[in-house]
């Protein structure tokens, strides 16, 4: 005969919390988590408290006045008489661009250097290690303030072109000045435009897409779009009878020729730079502020860049460089469709870092009057209306979601390339 | 409000409330030092010269300061501050007050917790071109680009007065006045604008001061004077009567050469209530009896403090124009000392 008798069970007592190894480290984590929280709700309410003691309770209401100030580089519509968050708006779009711009930049520059710090050639592998060394080790600072230092001082000022023998001429047959306020180049104009679509209203965020622009990437998408059925009919041609049908003439047309028909109906003529008076009229304006700022951050950021590649290059193992060799291909295409693919996947997660290290140095932008995100609502808009712990948090809260924005892309671009484990 | 100190808490807005309301007098008293905040280099009202001694009108104000609470003029602490910068310095306590080229406005007074002692210099925004551009009205800037000193008035003036003109311009933001005068003198910029005091300043540092011109047209009005923050109303008054005492002193005859003649009692009740050998005003406002007096000899009398560093004898070359005293048709009228 079997008795079925239960376990003893034990009897939860509150010693246990601290002596029983199973709860213990529960209870110093509870513990450690209502401190960190009990110091945080002090922060908070000792900063309201001693806010409200200086008569400068926290809201946000005057974002809604007008800014009153000018921004000089735009790239929607804005005068003076918009609110502090239009404002804030115009430099946040600055922000992108000159991010946008130096990621691009410093990743062509990074890779080129890169690979070629690599090569066999002694001299150019030589410079590119001197490129590295000499940008990576400054402050990005002091090239910003050193680029536009340059830029300022070294071109010569709209007046030089001015007169019967000017000191200075414009370039590429009379279409580009280069100047010390900036570079004009010639700009993209319609004369049968389709217009804007307005969004948003009247309100601070409105925004203007321009028709053109939008026929523009229609257009190039379905010629993208056709060329990769081309290709992949090409591909599989190939697969079938061995030979790979000649595509090229094809896809030149496929890609050009829609975009004719579409520039033409559109009536596209360049509109040329001018000088009018104290300036250059006309044409697109790059301001020197920009061009400094965007060449020192992607030549900064592109320093490292070239470390990261060199160290995914160096990663591949030597095999598959002979490997490709034995199977007859050359060394260009032995980089471009063994090495780089393979190098991706650890080139990848420390890029993220440094696209997000350019973003957040691109709030720098200031030491060259480049009116960010930073110049707006974290300078004049913060200086003018004394509200500095509500623009510091928006700022805080304006470059974390970029940031975080960035990451996401980047972290789902790097899960195609990685290893398909099976 | 002490708690906040220890964590520095606020720090992440560079705004640590605490100092705000606590007594600044008796701070700077025990601290033995007063900490001014001057502007980063204006020649003339605030520039260290070669000894690395800080010189000029803004200076003598914080000077003033130090001698009336703690009687010696050089017991101060200069923290040069940008345009930018300087209400968080004062607002956190960093500086105790402010003798930086500030205009006096309503927002910042009201709006920003501010508390303005008075008016050291009465100026107005100007324009200065290169004499070589031609150009002799203000109107006749219509698309020039336009350097300018971001976080100031300036700058909001500057987009007023262009749109009430209806002319557009390019403005160049900059942070110091070292900057512009560098962008401005390369031309990268067809016109500086600034305080009209500033750009003569400014002008007076160039190598060829005579080929740069200032146009005739003063768009605003701007009331610079020393600031301290709201709620400390006795520090204010401190600071506020310094500065008084020196206006007065000029307007009284009081000057650094017969202050120590005139110490020993005068048959004028005024200067000697002044002076401190009358009445007890010293005592009113927590100080010794001969505040005044050590104000007045750190660097002379309003008239002398402006001759020795921005008048017509120095390079700046200003006139005393509205700031001369009210008898002489200025505007600068101190309240009795009664």
């Amino acid at each position: 005969m079997t008795t079925l008798t239960d376990p003893p069970k034990e009897q939860f007592r509150l010693s246990m919390l601290l002596y029983d190894t199973r709860y213990r480290s529960a209870t110093i984590q509870v513990i450690a988590l209502i401190g960190f929280m009990l110091l945080a709700a002090w922060i908070i309410s000792n900063t309201i408290q001693n806010l409200e003691g200086l008569g400068k309770p926290v809201e946000f209401g005057f974002f809604a006045e007008s800014a009153s100030y000018d921004i000089n580089q735009r790239l929607l519509e804005y005068t003076s008489q918009d609110s502090h968050l239009r404002a804030a708006f115009i430099g946040l779009l600055n922000t992108l661009v000159v991010a946008v711009l130096g990621c691009i930049t410093a990743t062509i520059v990074g890779v080129f250097v890169g690979v070629l710090r690599l090569s066999n050639n002694w001299l150019v592998a030589r410079i590119m290690t001197f490129y590295v060394e000499i940008f990576r080790n400054v402050p990005v600072l002091l090239w910003i303030v050193l680029a536009m230092a340059i830029l300022i001082e070294g071109l010569p000022a709209p007046n030089a072109f001015r007169g019967d023998n000017p000191t200075a001429t414009m370039d590429l047959f009379n279409t580009v000045a280069v100047t010390n306020r900036g570079v004009y180049i010639p700009e993209f104009l319609f004369s049968r435009s389709l217009g804007d679509i307005h969004l948003f209203g009247t309100s601070s965020l409105r925004f203007d897409i321009s028709l053109d622009l939008v026929a523009f990437l229609v257009v190039l998408g379905g010629s993208i779009f056709t060329m990769r059925k081309v290709s992949a009919w090409a591909a599989a041609t190939q697969e079938s009878t061995g030979d790979r049908p000649k595509i090229w003439h094809i896809q030149l047309g496929i890609l050009f020729v829609p975009m004719i028909i579409l520039m033409t109906a559109l009536g596209l003529h360049l509109g040329y730079p001018e000088l009018k008076g104290f300036n250059f009229r006309g044409g697109t304006h790059m301001r020197n502020s920009l061009i400094a700022l965007w060449l020192a951050l992607s030549l900064y950021t592109a320093a490292f860049i070239a470390e990261i590649v060199r160290a995914g290059i160096l990663a591949i193992s030597k095999g598959q460089t002979e490997a490709a060799s034995a199977l007859g291909l050359r060394p260009g295409r032995t980089m471009r469709l063994v090495i780089l693919p393979q190098a991706l996947r650890v080139i990848i997660p420390p890029m993220i870092s440094n696209y997000l290290n350019l973003t957040k140095n691109s709030s720098l932008a200031i030491a060259v009057g480049y009116m960010d995100i930073t110049g707006t609502l974290g300078g004049i808009t913060m200086n003018q209306t004394g509200r500095e712990l509500e623009c510091v948090l928006l700022l805080m809260l304006v470059y974390l979601a970029i940031s975080l924005s960035i990451s996401a892309v980047m972290n789902w671009y790097n899960n195609r390339v990685k290893l398909v484990e099976r | 409000m002490k708690k906040s100190v220890i964590l520095g808490v606020a720090t992440v807005a560079g705004l640590a409330a605490a100092a705000a309301t606590a007594g600044t007098v008796d701070d700077v008293k025990a601290r033995g030092k007063l900490n001014c905040g001057v502007s980063s280099g204006l020649a003339g009202f605030s520039l260290p010269d070669a000894n690395g001694e800080w010189q000029g009108f803004d200076v003598a104000v914080c000077r003033a300061v130090a001698a009336a609470v703690l009687g010696d003029s050089s017991a101060v602490e200069f923290v040069p501050t940008t345009g930018k910068t300087r209400f968080t310095a004062l607002a956190s306590g960093e500086i105790d007050m402010l003798a930086r080229n500030t205009t006096w406005t309503f927002s910042r007074d009201v709006d920003l917790k501010f508390e303005f002692a008075g008016v050291n210099y009465y100026d107005g925004q100007g324009f200065m071109v290169p004499k070589a551009l031609g150009v002799s009205s203000a109107k006749e800037l219509d698309g020039a680009t336009v350097c300018i000193q971001t976080g100031t008035t300036t700058e909001l003036n500057l987009a007023d007065f262009f749109r009430a003109n209806n002319i557009s311009y390019e403005p160049v933001p900059i942070e110091t006045n070292a900057e512009a005068q560098q962008q401005y003198l390369a031309g990268a910029c067809d016109v500086y604008t600034t305080d009209a005091s500033g750009l003569a300043a400014t002008r007076a540092t160039f190598e060829n001061p005579g080929d740069h011109v200032l146009l005739p047209e003063i768009i605003s009005k701007e009331p610079l004077g020393p600031l301290v923050r709201h709620g400390d109303h006795e520090w204010g008054d401190v600071v506020r009567w310094t500065l008084n005492a020196l206006v007065s002193a000029e307007e009284l005859g009081v000057t650094s050469a017969n202050i120590d003649e005139l110490s020993a009692g005068t048959d004028n009740p005024e200067v000697n209530r002044l002076l401190g050998t009358e009445g007890t005003l010293g005592e009113m406002l927590g100080l010794n009896a001969d505040w005044a007096a050590s104000a007045i000899k750190a660097g002379g009398n309003y008239g002398e403090v402006f001759a020795k560093n921005i008048g017509e004898e120095t390079p700046i070359g200003l006139a005393r124009g509205l700031n001369a005293q009210w008898t002489d048709g200025g505007l600068l009228y101190s309240p009795p000392f009664r």
